[in-house]
Formats: C-alpha cells, structure tokens, sequence
C-alpha cells in the first residue's frame, strides 16, 4: 500500500498505523524515541529522589506540609480521563471515521487543558503560600523541574495534536496523516504513565514524609 | 562523487550538500565535519605536548591550559571520533544490509546539522571570552565556579548536538531492524551492522541522562537553580553520576563500531569467513548490556562506600570476558587465512596489542583499592588513550582508508597511508607509553606544569616528541586525500578485490537509491558467497520497477540553525544583555516555524521510474 492511496472504509486497513514501510518506521522510531524519553524521566525521578526535602534551613515547607492530595486526585482524573478519550479517538482513527476520532480529540485535550490549568494552579499556589519556587532550594528546584518536564510535555502535546486536527480538518484519514494520529496518542498515553509515577513518588510518596 | 555532481557549479553543488537526506552524501558531511573538528582537537593536543614538554613551561597560562584540556577533551570525544564513526556508519550500515536509504532521511540530515551546530557553538567559545575549563567531563563543583561563559557554551553547544546524535541513534536501529533486504536475517548482518545496532541502542538509552544534566547545569548557571549548590541542599555528585552514566556507555559507543570496522578487516584481508561469528554478536551485545552497569568505576574515590565500590569493580571487570572473545576470534580469523597487508589491515594488527594493552591497564584500574592510587594521574590519562586511540582512531584510519573508494569512487595511495600508519603507530605509542610510568610515578593529569628535579623531565620530552610523530602522520593523510582527489583515478565496484558484503556489489560510488533491485541475501558475506560462485553481482529480489526516494529539504539545516541562534541569546541573556531575550526568541521561532512547515507541509518523496533506471544502465550512476 501506498500513503498517497485514496481508500474507503472497505478498503482501510486494519492496522493503518503501519500499513506502508514509512508507517512501520514511523511506529518503530516513536517506540524507541518514547524508550529515550523513559530514561530521561527516569534520571529526572532519580533527582528529585536525591534532592527531595533538601532545603537550606527550617523556615522551608517540606513535602509532606506542601502537596495538597485532593487537587492532584483530580488532576490525575483529568488525565487518566483524557488517555482514555485518545483511546476512542484510535478506535474511530481505525475504522476510518475522521469525524468521530476528531470529537474524541477534542475531548482529549479539554482534559489535557484542564490538567495543565489544574497544575498550573499548584504550582503558583506553592509559590505564593509557601515561598516554595524554583530557586528557593535544591528541593524546590528539583520538584518543579521534573514535574515542570512532564507539564512542558503536555503542553507540546496540546500544540501537537490541535495542528494535527486543523491540518486534516478537510481532508479527512488517509495512509499519510493516520500514523501521525496514531503516534500522537502513543505519546499522550507516555505522558500518562509518566504521571502516574510522578503521582506515586512525588505526592503519594511524599505524604507519608 | 557522482558524474551529476560534477556537471554543476560550484553554487549548486554546496547547495545540493545543504539540502541532501542522501545518506551518502550524509556520511561526506559527517567525514569533513569530524575531519575538521579532528585536526582542531589534534592542535590543541600539540599545544598540551608543548607546554608539558619541559618543566616550568609558559607556552600557555594556567588558565589557558584548562581551557585547552577541556576543549581537547570535547572535541575529540563529541566532536571528532562520534562523527567520524557516524559518517562510515552512514556511508556503510544502508549498503550493507541492502537498503536505498535511512528509515528516516529527513531526520538523518537534521541530525548532522543539528551536531555541526552543537560543535561549531562550543567552538565559537574562543572568541567569546573563553573556552569552557572545568575538564570534559564538567564536574560540577567545579563548573559552577567557572567564570566566564565557557562552562554555558559547553551546556549549551553539547545539547544542541547531543540531540542530533539522539536522533541519529533512532535512525539507525529502525533503519536495520524495518529496512534489511530479503533474505538478510540479524544473523546475517555484516558485523559492522550489528555494531551500528547495539551501538544505536548505547546512543538511545546514554545520551538522555547527559541531556539531564546539562538541563540541570544550565538552570542552575543561568536561571540560579539549586541543583548542585551545597548551601541550599544541592548534590554535586548527582553530576557525577548522571555524566557517567552517560559516560560509560559513551566509550562503547566509540569503540564498538571500531570493532566492527575492524572484524570487516579482518575477514576481508584474510580472505577467510570471520571467525566465530555468533560468538562475535553475542560478545557485542554483552558489552552494550554491560556498558551500562559499570559507570561509577568513575567515581571510585568519590565515596559511594565499600560495597558500591566492589561490585562496580567486579562488574567492570566482567567486560574483559566478551572483549576477550572478540580479540581471540579476530586472531583465529587470521589462522590460516590469506593474510594481505594493506594500509587498513595494518591499522587492524596494530589494533589488537595496543587495545589489549588499554584493557589490561583498564583492568588495573577497575581494582577500586589501587584505583585511588592511579587516580587523576597520567595512568589514567595512558590508559584511555590506549584505548581511544589504539582502538577508535585506529578503526577511524583505517576505516577511512578502507571506504575512502567506495565514498568517493578513488583509492588512497597504499604507499602513503602506510607510512601514515607508521608514523601515527610509532607516534602514539611514544606518546602514550611513557605516561603509564609518569603516573605511576606520581605526576597528576590536568596539571599545566611541573617542577624539574622529579624525575618527570626526560620522559616528558619523549612524549612530546611522539606528538610530533602523530601530526606528520595526519598531514601525510591530508597529502594523500588531496594528491588522490586530484588524480582521480576511478575504480570499479570492489577496488579492494576481496570485498564480502554487500556495500562491494555496487559501483563506487554507488547511484543515489543505491539498489536498482533490492538483492537477495543468501547467507553470511552475501557478495563473497556469488563471488565464489562465479557470478559477477548479487541476484536480484525483485523485478524492476519504480523506486520511491525522500526529497531534499532545507529545513533540516535551518531547524538547527534556529537553535544554534537562539543558544546565543540563552547565553547572553546571563549578562541583561538587551538584545538577548528578542535573539531568544528569534532562534526559537526559526526552529519551530520550520517543524511547524515541515509538520503542515505534506512531503511524499518522488519516484524514479522503470524507464529511467534502465536508461541508467547505459551511464551508470549518473542520474540524480
């Protein structure tokens, strides 16, 4: 099969994702690219693991007195919500229905938004009640760096899959754009999982100190 | 260089090189680009060997001297060997495993531009204010005392270029995992592939650590994080430790690929199968596994305690057992075989004692109780050379002697490049030896001079001299790529005559999409194997037909000039310079705008058709 292919749905394959040899690499390299990215968060974990409730002197708020469990519950609602949104979003991509997986998108990054809005929130909240900021210790530094890394990461993915949508608002699915759907929600599903970590060893983990 | 590129100007012809995603073209790049950082790394090394060359020298500063070791340091290692092992895997991996181009062709240009800027950036410190002068290697501690904006420059020039050879890594192993030709199974890779493979695979899981910690460096330098401040709970040793773990496999990286440049050699001049093959593949990825488990072998003395200590010594020592089986299956491969003595294949005998001699000391040093006596001594210092130099530039040498005819489509002169090897041998181990005994003796390493009176004058001037030795050889090569270039003597698809793998079936250089018909790979040396059965080329897989190829592009070259300008503003930005935030910001809209065009922008390839590749038979290789 050939991207340039005009298809129908009887004709769609059942794997578009990887249907030409320029799919197949697609899928490959974004594997072994996601790989790359697991090591860099792993190395971002394994700072902020050395550096946690390390601050000059005890006027700084440590994690425990800091992270605030119910606002990140939600946060993590929101994003576990959206990884299944980009999910249905595949299951229409699949069946070559453009409309439907562009609706599910769409839901897909109202929840990113509200996410990163949510976060957004925490992050000035810290700062404003507990002078808790990027420079005020190697803690605060390296907190907001690695849960700043996976925000940065949501936000390019908001920016990834909203051109994606306006680029092939007209056009519809064909071999050429279905693998870029596909690989943008792999990556949606990647920084999903990073969360779930950092929600275990960043809030879960720092409230039992 | 094909007939093609010859027709055009000038003009055209650079613009062609700016455009390319032509992985031969690609591996050019990466050869005068590494070629040039080479002789500015092997410049500053001449500097150090002046300077140390008597006692109580001031052929340069104290300052200076730091920032001539760093910058030696990086170049070489980031800027030179990784390059130029790039370039034959670019010129070499696709041919041999039977593909018309990388998995991603677009994103193979990007990376090379993405390192010409990295590398040019952290160079383009000596005009401003200063080379960076905490080491390569960066510690912390002593990098944010740095002043000046060295240290930035080197944060900033590696990420730049770290990315590309990210990038490239990924390129590579989808390239030999989605694109093998029929017939051609993992276990029957020309063992230059599976070293491309595992060493990719190095590159993808090493280099996001390195990127962390430049991360981290950068914000603490520039935007007054608190990583690696002690005052306010920083850690310096996360540097440490984040660096090594980018470092060790790092070495892997190097060296590997000059394993597998020198097991073609091996086969190819003893004219014999190389010897314990799947032994070979399974001592490669054994050593890429183990790469990873042995970086604090680097941080011995920093007191990570007895335990730590012990089982990163044990483990490293672990390596010496499949570098072992490498070193005795290349000398079986010669029993008994047909040995030729060629420019690369004297490179390949000269390899294997130098490189034992790097391991053995290498194995010294891993006994972490006798470590804190070599270490940041010259025995350190001999060490890393023996290997870097006695394995990777060896492999580079010979290597560029070994495909020079299939990269440019002319010979080297033999007579010349062996004096080359005689001069780089006989120099580097003068060099190098005598730093074992320096070492031992007690003279510390970064160190910009020394006292006369402590036994460290004669041996000193004798390592000096060796660097003489060493730069005649590189201008003897420069001589001989410049005569050769000029006479330009073409030669046919296997100039060698005992060519074995795939790249020799085609002419030299090969035409743009290389296979006209994709080949079928019958076994293990799939060229040798037709050879011996008398017939002239491979047997094709495929009827004729049309043939897809990617399209040049510009963005590639321009996404990292985007960065590179932006990195300025990053860095001036340090001193409330007015301008730096708009140059920021400028550089950032360059590189995205040109991932957004490239994002938007539908980009098909074209295809070559039926009709024109048979025209092509009439004058090969000239259609482009």
């Amino acid at each position: 099969m050939q991207a340039e292919d005009k298809l129908t749905y009887e004709t769609w394959p059942a794997e578009p994702e990887k249907s030409t040899l320029e799919a197949k690499n697609k899928f490959l390299g974004f594997w072994f690219f996601l790989g790359g990215e697991t090591v860099l968060f792993a190395s971002l974990f394994a700072t902020y693991l050395a550096l946690k409730d390390k601050v000059p002197d005890t006027t700084h708020t440590l994690a425990k007195d800091l992270y605030d469990l119910p606002l990140t519950f939600v946060a993590t609602m929101l994003l576990l919500t959206s990884s299944l949104t980009s999910v249905y979003a595949m299951y229409h991509m699949k069946n070559f229905n453009a409309k439907k997986m562009n609706l599910w998108l769409i839901l897909t990054l109202l929840l990113g938004l509200g996410f990163l809005g949510l976060e957004i929130y925490e992050f000035t909240h810290y700062v404003h009640e507990y002078h808790h900021t990027f420079t005020s210790s190697a803690f605060g530094s390296a907190f907001y760096t690695l849960v700043g890394f996976h925000g940065g990461h949501v936000a390019f993915g908001l920016l990834w899959i909203t051109t994606l949508i306006v680029r092939n608002a007209k056009r519809g699915l064909d071999l050429y754009n279905a693998p870029k759907f596909y690989v943008a929600s792999l990556y949606w599903h990647f920084i999903d999982v990073v969360w779930v970590f950092i929600f275990t060893v960043v809030y879960l983990m720092g409230m039992v100190g | 260089m094909s007939t093609y590129a010859q027709k055009k100007g000038f003009g055209a012809t650079i613009w062609d090189y700016l455009t390319t995603v032509d992985h031969k073209k690609i591996a050019i790049l990466y050869l005068i680009a590494g070629g040039f950082f080479f002789v500015v790394g092997g410049l500053e090394a001449v500097f150090i060997r002046i300077q140390l060359a008597v006692p109580n020298n001031d052929f340069v500063s104290a300052g200076l001297f730091n920032e001539i070791i760093t910058m030696h340091g990086t170049t070489m290692i980031f800027l030179a060997a990784m390059p130029l092992v790039f370039a034959f895997m670019n010129a070499v991996m696709p041919l041999q495993i039977g593909a018309r181009d990388v998995a991603f062709p677009f994103v193979n240009a990007l990376g090379f531009w993405l390192f010409f800027f990295g590398g040019v950036f952290l160079n383009l410190s000596w005009f401003f204010d200063g080379a960076p002068d905490a080491g390569w290697t960066s510690y912390a501690s002593l990098a944010m005392a740095s002043k000046g904006h060295g240290v930035d420059f080197y944060v900033l020039g590696l990420q730049i270029s770290g990315i590309g050879t990210l990038i490239g890594g990924i390129n590579f192993l989808v390239t030999i995992i989605n694109m093998r030709a029929p017939g051609m199974t993992y276990m029957r890779m020309p063992l230059f592939t599976w070293s491309t493979f595992v060493t990719s695979a190095l590159i993808l899981f090493a280099f996001p650590p390195l990127t962390v910690g430049l991360v981290l460096m950068m914000f603490d330098r520039m935007f007054g994080s608190n990583f690696f401040v002690t005052t306010m709970g920083g850690n310096t040793v996360i540097w440490e430790h984040l660096f090594w773990i980018f470092g060790h496999p790092e070495v892997y990286i190097l060296v590997l690929p000059a394993f597998g440049i020198f097991s073609e050699i091996f086969a190819m001049f003893s004219r014999k199968r190389l010897f314990g093959y799947s032994s070979m593949v399974f001592a490669t990825v054994l050593i890429g596994f183990l790469g990873f488990m042995v970086w604090a072998h680097h941080m011995f003395t920093t007191g990570l305690g007895p335990v730590a200590n012990a089982i990163f010594a044990v483990a490293t020592m672990a390596i010496g057992v499949p570098t072992g089986i490498k070193i005795f299956n290349w000398l079986l491969t010669m029993w008994g075989g047909s040995v030729k003595f060629t420019t690369p294949m004297l490179y390949a005998l000269a390899f294997i004692p130098s490189f034992i001699a790097g391991g053995v000391t290498g194995v010294m040093l891993a006994s972490a109780a006798a470590d804190y006596q070599y270490h940041d001594t010259y025995f350190v210092v001999a060490h890393f050379h023996y290997v870097i130099v006695g394995g990777v530039v060896f492999a580079i040498l010979a290597g560029t002697h070994l495909y020079w005819p299939k990269m440019f489509g002319t010979m080297l002169n033999d007579t010349l490049g062996k004096i080359t090897f005689w001069l780089f041998f006989i120099g580097f181990h003068m060099t190098f030896f005598i730093q074992h005994f320096l070492g031992l003796w007690g003279m510390p390493r970064r160190v910009f001079t020394y006292l006369p009176g402590q036994g460290f004058e004669t041996s000193n001037l004798i390592s000096s001299l060796g660097a003489v030795f060493m730069s005649l050889a590189v201008l003897v090569l420069l001589y001989n790529v410049i005569m050769t270039s000029v006479k330009n003597v073409r030669v046919g698809n296997d100039p060698w005559g005992d060519g074995r793998t795939l790249e020799w079936a085609l002419p030299s250089p090969p035409p743009f999409y290389n296979f006209k018909q994709l080949p079928l790979v019958r076994g293990l040396d799939a060229y040798w194997l037709e050879k011996m059965e008398g017939k002239k080329g491979m047997t094709p897989a495929e009827p004729l037909g049309d043939i897809h190829m990617p399209n040049s592009s510009f963005l590639p070259f321009v996404i990292a000039f985007g960065l590179f300008v932006a990195a300025f503003g990053a860095l001036f930005n340090m001193d409330d310079k007015a301008w730096s935030v708009p140059v920021l910001i400028i550089g950032l809209l360059i590189t995205f705008g040109a991932m957004f065009l490239r994002s938007v922008k539908d980009d098909h390839g074209f295809h070559i058709h039926k009709e024109d590749l048979m025209e092509d038979d009439n004058d090969k290789g000239a259609k482009a």
